[in-house]
Order: structure tokens, then C-alpha cells, then sequence
């Protein structure tokens, strides 16, 4: 779809060859014959020996034995599985297309494991449960930017949000019980996302400035706020009891899937109802229906009656509700005490996941998952040393880049997106 | 408040195609007097909620407040005396003696580069989030040619400053390129290329060659000192060259046919394509001078301090730059004074830590709070009652549709 609408932007004579699908078969064709390049290097320094794949931990109450595979072979397959698919790659478009890079990155992914496992003691690791924990946070702050971005209100504070949610459920917890954190995290990733609708809806601020200006004052007051906790106060104030995983009976008791999606803290499964929530409520409901109108022609949706502005309001507010509880993640949720700076960006990853995944809550979580699992990886990876970890550190941000330049490419946003409406 | 709303948007929002239009203002000097004017009371008004900010930080005042039915005065007092004390010490601090100054001035250099980059590159339509990763590569690369070539006093200097400024290029170019040629947002990609920049420092500083010797710390030997600006009326001569790169920003952007294309372009991508612009080249171009002005910040943090390399080398110039470039709204002139005003909170914000005790990161809010009253003129003008001009809503960056 964007694809067409690039080409008529694009192509100034008729010609017959479309210069858009070539050039996306040269950006495909490069990504593709590095890739194959790589796993040939890859291919001919993998040790010989076997890699195993460890599908539970050793924690788990039902053990699998684990999957063992010969590396040199393994590897040999996949780097045919990518020349092969990623040639077919090239020429094809649409579903197919995708299901093929699909494919070609599990393939390429099986041959890179096999060459930094292969030769080592350490089995793969069912990366799950690590993959979850590192996307939940970019998940809660992905639907948020969803949201607000969908009625038309542009949101870069979710870094802002985040460090508000996380610096208020670290104190509320530890005041009045870790639940409570939750309940002040999320009002105070509503209160950032009330100022961003304030001077975005009423004061019409450029949203992208007013954003970014969240952020910082987020981070300055954040840090403000904890350096008026005294230490002698920081166990009083600001030392919660982190959230405890519960398993849900049942479901828990799946081999390899249970005890990595269903052995969780509460928060996550909140997160799992928060997709369904906003994807429910976003394109099933009439609540839902107005949202996207005043986010893709206000004017229209104001003839019709809807209250473009107020409909922003809630948008922009129900956002914050999940930013918020992506801050909580950071303290309640995993670390326990506030520290500055605490959520380190991830912010402005959820945003990249919003934005890969094209402003839809399923899309979204997807692409946030997408960037969990290679978190989790590189993590994994590192205990090999066979890479520095500095490098290795740098593989979620190259992987996005390929994946933003090599095949999501130009992604429309709602029409309406970063508009004030006044109006007229 | 829809009225208030009509008057201060003379160009309807739904026109991207308005950017150029501020610009008006420039002929005449009167025209800037009501910004002028928004700017001071904006300023003040986070000053005023700085203060609400110091009173609750300081105990003295607090416990004065407490019982504030019974005797009001004493809290009052008590909270003027705190809000007094901490001022005047970011006043002395910032602008109070002539070492002071040079610190505001010195602090300030850096951002007016960065902030250049971040505004040159608004103007051509992109959002650079990057002058972090770009700054990272100058200061890296300024380094490397500062303590490991041996040149003669003059071309040392100039050596690390032009590999700073390559590096920084090549750092904001590859954004550049891989927004033309693929359409991938220039938001994720300055975000994910931040990191990776981050990493490869972190890694080089594990290796030999960027060690001081005898160190197995992560952090280079100190840069040679004919690699470093000279003091020139009491200033480091980097703040002369930040200077210099504002003007040139100005002749390019407002005197030469490229930037012209790159404001067309940043005001509406089709229509300059259609009048026959390379929408490509002026997003690569735009990135690529983005990146040699956040590059030559880097050089400043390395060839302007008696500082050695370390993963920290950037701190928050990056982002600050990002907030110098929308207060001062995108034009060389405005980043100059935006990057001064930081400066001042950032170099008074020290000493008033040291002074009262109020911590470091009231200069963050403040800085927050002043970009945040600026960009909203409405709030201001509702507040202070200011004559409602020209446009002073910052129109730069339109969306994600820019």
C-alpha cells in the first residue's frame, strides 16, 4: 500500500518497470547477499561439535530434555535456507514476501547460534521469558503512543512517562503496598500525558517540541524529587517490594510456553489485557471509531458532531494509564528502588516500536517483542564471549535499522497526526 | 480560548507549507520585540515555579511553612531567603565573575554546535534526535587524532577538528541516505544509531590503542596540547569557532541555493520535488552538515577541556542541543542565545549546588520549563497579558508527515 502511494509520488514519466520495486529489490537484494556472506564466514569458522537447545530451565517443574543438533550441518542448511528463500525474497512482494523474510531470519538466526555455541558447554536457553520481560515495558509504552497517536496527538514523552511511573510506583509501593505502586504509576504517566494534552490539544504546542520537553522535565524532576529523599528516608521512601510472578493454574503447566508466558507478576499479565484493551477499543468500538477519525480528518469528524478536542482528551489520557504502568515495570516490576534515568531509553524504543509497527497496537506489540528477543539474545550471547559485548550491545539497534531501512520502509502515519485542531 | 487560539495561528495548522513564513520577522527589527518579550516572561514564569521548587527542597523554609496559619511571615521570609540565595548563586555562577563567565561561554559552545546541527536539520524538514551518536563519533574521532598523531601546532588542531567533523558527517549522513533511499523514519533511525555509537566508543576504549598507557581503564590519554584551542580573550577559542559556525549556517541556509532547497524541501517535500528539487540530496546534505556541526560539539568536549575520552564524553549535550534548537526555533541566531541561556542555567547550576545545596538538576527543570512556556505563547499571553503579534508558535517541525 505504501508502495503505491510512493509510486505515484514518485515516478514523474510512465515507465515499465516500477523504479520503486526495484529499488526495493536492490535494498533486499543487498540485505540478503550480506547476510549470505556473513553465514558463509560464519559456516566455514564453526566448530565442529554439537549445540543444543534447552527448551525449559533448569527451574521449571516439567523438564524437557534438551535438542541437540550437529552445528556444521546446521549452519551448512541454513545458509542454503537463506540464499534460496532470501533469492525468492527478493521477487516476491505482499504476504508471501513477508512470510519468506520471516524464514529467512529464523534461518539466519539458527546459523549465527550455531556458530558462537558451537564447541561451548552452555545450551541455548529458551530466550522466552527474558524476551517478555525486556518487551513489556516497550509494550505498555507502545500502546500508549498508539493511542494518542491514533487521535491525532504525537507522543515522544513516553520516556518522560516512563521515568513519572516509574519514580511514583517505586514511592507509593513502598508506602502503601506494591499493588498501590501500580495505581502511582500509572497516575503519574496520566499526569505527564494531562500536560501533554494540555499544551498539545489546548496551548497547540508543537507536539514534537512539547515531547521532547517532556522528557526532559520528567527526568530533571525525577531526579529533583529523589535527590530530596534523604538517605536516612530512602528506605521509608523509596524501596519497594518488587511484584512476585503467579502462576495461573493451568495454563502454567504448558510445556516450554507456560512457565515463561503464564509464571508472571501481575503486571504482565495486565499487559497481555492491555493489548486486547486498546486493540478492542481502538477498532471495535464507537469510542474506538471516533478516535481514529479526529486522528485522520478532524474537520470531518467536528461536522459529525464529534468532539474532536475532548475525544483527544481521553485518548491522550487513557495513554498514559499504560505509559504509566511501563514506568512501574522499571521499579515495582523488576529492579525495585527509583534511580535516575532508570528506564534508559526505552522509551524512545517504544517509540520505534510504534512506529514499525505502523501505529496499530498489534503491530506494535510485535515489533516490541521483536526488539525483547533480540535484547534477550544479546544478553544470552554474552556469557559466550565469543563476540565483545560492547558489539554485541549494538545488535538491537543495527537490527532495527535494517529492519526499518531493508523492509518496513516508508510507514504512514494517521493524517492528522501532530495536528492542532482549532476550530474555525 | 478559540479566538486566542485563531490569532496566534495566522497560518492554519494543517499547512506545512507555512514554515517559511516566521521568517518575515527578520526584516525588521521590531517585529522581534513582542518574542522578546514573550521570551523574558516565559523565563520568569519558570523561574517562578523554579522557586515553589526550592522552597519545598530546603528545610529551613519548610519547617517555617509548617505552621504558616500562625505566623505567615516567618515562612514567607524563610522561603524568599531560599529562593534568593539559590538565584543569586546561579546569577554569580553563571555570569557573576569573569571565570564564571568563561564557564557559561565554554559550557555554551558545544551546544551552540549541537544546536545548530539539530536546527539545521529541522529546517530540511527532518527531526535529528541523533547529534547525540554524531557528537560521539566527532568526539572519538577528534581524540584519536589528538593523542596519537604527531603534527605541528596549527594543523594539529585543525586535523582533530576536520576528523571530528568527517566523523560526525559520516554519522548523520548514513541517516540521511537511508531516509532517501529506503523512506525509513529519521526518528528511529538517529534513536537506534545513538546506541550503536555508544557501543562501538565503549568497545574502542576496550582496545590498546585508545588506552592510556600503563591504564587498563576504559579511558583515552589526554590529547596532546598543541591539539587544543588556544584562550583567546579569556575564552577557549571554540566558542569563536561555535560562533563562526552559526554564521556559516546562516550564509548557507538563508544565501545559498542548497539552502534554499532544504528549506523547500523541509516546507513541503512535494512541491519542492515538483518544481524539479532533489528531495534525496537535500535530505542527505541536511544530515550530513547536521552531523559535521554535531561532530565539531564532540571536538569542543575533547579539544576544549583538559577532559581524556570516556563512554561519558557526550553527556546530555546531545538531547540538550535538541531543546537549545527548538528554543531558539530553528534559526542560527536563536540557537546562539538558547545555547547561552543553557550554558548559564548549566555552568550557575553548578555553583549554586555548591552554595545552597539545591541540586544540579533544578538547572534540567528549569531549562524544561522555559523551552515548554516558549513554545507555548497561548499559556504565556494568558498569564501575562503580552500584545498578540506575529506567529511566535514555533511552526519548525510539522509531524511525522513532514
Amino acid at each position: 500500500m505504501s508502495t503505491l502511494e510512493a509510486t505515484t509520488a514518485d515516478a514523474p514519466a510512465v515507465v515499465v518497470r516500477n523504479p520503486v520495486e526495484t529499488r526495493r529489490r536492490i535494498r533486499v537484494g543487498v540485505i540478503v547477499g550480506i547476510s549470505t556472506l556473513l553465514m558463509l564466514w560464519m559456516l566455514l569458522t564453526t566448530k565442529g561439535g554439537d549445540v543444543s537447545f534447552a527448551p525449559t530451565s533448569p527451574f521449571d517443574e516439567n523438564q524437557l530434555s534438551p535438542i541437540t543438533f550437529p552445528a556444521q550441518q546446521t549452519a551448512l542448511i541454513s545458509l542454503i535456507i537463506v540464499a534460496a528463500l532470501g533469492l525468492a525474497c527478493v521477487f516476491t512482494r505482499g504476504a508471501v514476501g513477508v512470510a519468506l523474510g520471516f524464514l529467512v531470519g529464523v534461518a539466519f538466526l539458527l546459523g549465527f547460534l550455531c556458530w558462537a555455541y558451537a564447541g561451548q558447554p552452555l545450551p541455548i536457553t529458551n530466550p522466552l521469558k527474558g524476551t517478555l520481560s525486556y518487551a513489556t515495558p516497550l509494550i505498555f509504552g507502545a500502546l500508549a503512543g498508539a493511542l494518542g497517536e491514533r487521535a491525532g496527538v504525537i507522543n515522544i514523552a513516553i520516556e518522560g512517562q516512563f521515568l513519572a511511573g516509574a519514580f511514583a510506583a517505586s514511592v507509593s509501593a513502598t508506602v502503601f503496598g506494591n499493588y498501590m505502586g501500580l495505581i502511582g504509576g500509572a497516575a503519574a504517566g496520566v499526569l505527564i500525558a494531562a500536560l501533554l494534552a494540555l499544551f498539545a490539544i489546548r496551548y497547540l504546542v508543537n507536539q514534537i517540541v512539547l515531547g521532547v520537553v517532556l522528557v526532559v522535565f520528567a527526568g530533571g524532576i525525577t531526579s529533583f524529587l529523589l535527590d530530596q529523599i534523604p538517605q536516612t528516608k530512602q528506605l521509608t521512601l523509596n524501596n519497594p517490594v518488587v511484584l512476585q510472578p503467579k502462576a495461573i493454574p493451568g495454563l502454567s503447566n504448558i510445556p516450554v510456553v507456560g512457565p515463561a508466558l503464564f509464571t508472571q507478576t501481575v503486571l504482565v499479565y495486565i499487559m497481555y489485557a492491555s493489548v486486547v484493551l486498546v486493540t478492542f477499543l481502538l477498532f471495535e468500538t464507537k469510542w474506538g471509531l471516533r478516535v481514529r477519525a479526529v486522528g485522520e480528518h478532524p474537520t470531518a469528524a467536528d461536522t459529525v458532531g464529534i468532539k474532536v478536542r475532548w475525544v483527544r482528551w481521553q485518548a491522550v489520557l487513557l495513554g498514559g494509564v499504560f505509559a504509566g504502568l511501563g514506568g512501574a515495570f522499571f521499579t515495582v516490576g523488576t529492579n525495585g528502588a527509583f534511580d535516575k534515568d532508570i528506564s534508559a531509553g526505552n522509551g524512545f524504543i517504544a517509540l520505534a516500536a510504534l512506529i514499525m509497527g505502523r501505529w496499530h497496537p498489534i503491530g506494535a506489540t510485535l515489533a516490541a517483542l521483536f526488539f525483547g528477543f533480540v535484547f534477550q539474545m544479546q544478553n544470552q550471547l554474552q556469557l559466550l564471549q565469543r563476540i565483545p559485548s560492547e558489539l554485541l550491545g549494538m545488535t538491537p539497534y543495527i537490527a532495527t535499522v535494517i529492519a526499518v531501512a531493508g523492509f518496513v520502509g516508508r510507514v504512514r502515519p494517521p493524517a492528522a497526526d501532530g495536528e492542532p485542531y482549532v476550530k474555525g | 480560548m478559540s479566538e486566542q487560539a485563531k490569532t496566534e495561528q495566522p497560518n492554519p495548522p494543517d499547512g506545512p507549507n507555512a514554515a517559511p513564513a516566521p521568517r518575515k520577522a527578520v526584516a525588521s527589527l521590531s517585529a522581534y520585540l513582542p518574542t522578546v518579550t514573550l521570551a523574558i516572561a516565559s523565563i520568569v514564569l519558570a523561574l517562578l515555579v523554579g522557586a515553589v521548587l526550592i522552597i519545598v527542597s530546603n528545610d529551613d523554609a519548610l519547617s517555617k511553612f509548617s505552621y504558616f496559619f500562625s505566623a505567615p511571615l516567618d515562612g514567607i521570609k524563610a522561603g524568599l531567603n531560599a529562593v534568593g540565595d539559590a538565584y543569586w548563586a546561579l546569577l554569580k555562577g553563571s555570569v557573576g565573575s569573569g571565570a564564571a563567565l568563561r564557564g557559561t561561554l565554554e559550557k555554551a559552545a558545544p551546544l551552540i554546535c549541537g544546536g545548530l546541527g539539530v536546527s539545521l536539520a529541522f529546517r530540511a524538514g527532518l527531526f535529528n534526535i541523533g547529534a547525540q551518536g554524531q557528537l560521539i563519533a566527532g568526539a572519538t574521532a577528534a581524540a584519536y587524532v589528538g593523542f596519537t598523531w604527531n603534527l605541528p601546532v596549527v594543523l594539529h588542531l585543525l586535523a582533530a577538528l576536520v576528523a571530528a567533523m568527517v566523523a560526525g558527517g559520516i554519522w548523520g549522513g548514513i541517516v540521511g541516505l537511508l531516509k532517501a533511499q529506503t523512506g525509513a523514519h529519521e526518528v528511529i533511525l538517529t534513536i537506534m544509531l545513538n546506541y550503536v555509537a555508544l557501543q562501538i566508543l565503549r568497545w574502542l576504549l576496550n582496545l590498546n590503542a585508545f588506552q592510556a598507557p600503563g591504564s587498563d581503564n576504559p579511558t583515552s590519554p589526554l590529547v596532546d596540547s598543541d591539539a587544543r584551542f588556544p584562550q583567546l580573550f579569556g575564552v577557549h577559542l571554540g566558542f569563536y569557532v561555535a560562533l563562526l559556525a552559526a554564521v556559516g549556517v546562516w550564509w548557507l541556509l538563508s544565501r545559498t541555493t542548497l539552502g534554499f532547497e532544504m528549506r523547500a524541501v523541509g516546507a513541503n517535500p512535494d512541491a519542492a520535488r515538483t518544481a524539479g528539487m532533489s528531495v534525496a540530496k537535500a535530505y542527505v546534505l541536511a544530515m550530513v552538515v547536521a552531523g559535521l556541526l554535531a561532530g565539531l560539539a564532540g571536538a569542543q568536549q575533547i579539544v576544549g577541556h583538559q577532559d581524556p575520552l570516556t563512554d561519558g564524553i557526550a553527556g546530555s549535550i546531545g538531547f540538550d542541543s535538541i531543546t537549545v534548537a527548538l528554543l531558539g526555533r530553528a534559526t542560527p541566531s536563536g540557537t546562539v542565545l538558547a545555547a547561552l541561556l543553557f550554558g548559564a542555567l548549566q555552568s550557575g547550576g553548578i555553583q549554586m549546588q555548591a552554595a545552597t545545596g539545591t541540586p544540579l538538576s533544578l538547572s534540567t527543570v528549569l531549562q524544561a520549563l522555559i523551552v515548554l512556556f516558549i513554545a507555548a505563547p497561548a499559556l504565556v499571553r494568558s498569564i501575562v497579558r503580552i500584545r498578540s503579534q506575529d506567529g511566535a508558535g514555533t511552526v519548525l517541525a510539522k509531524g511525522w508527515n513532514a
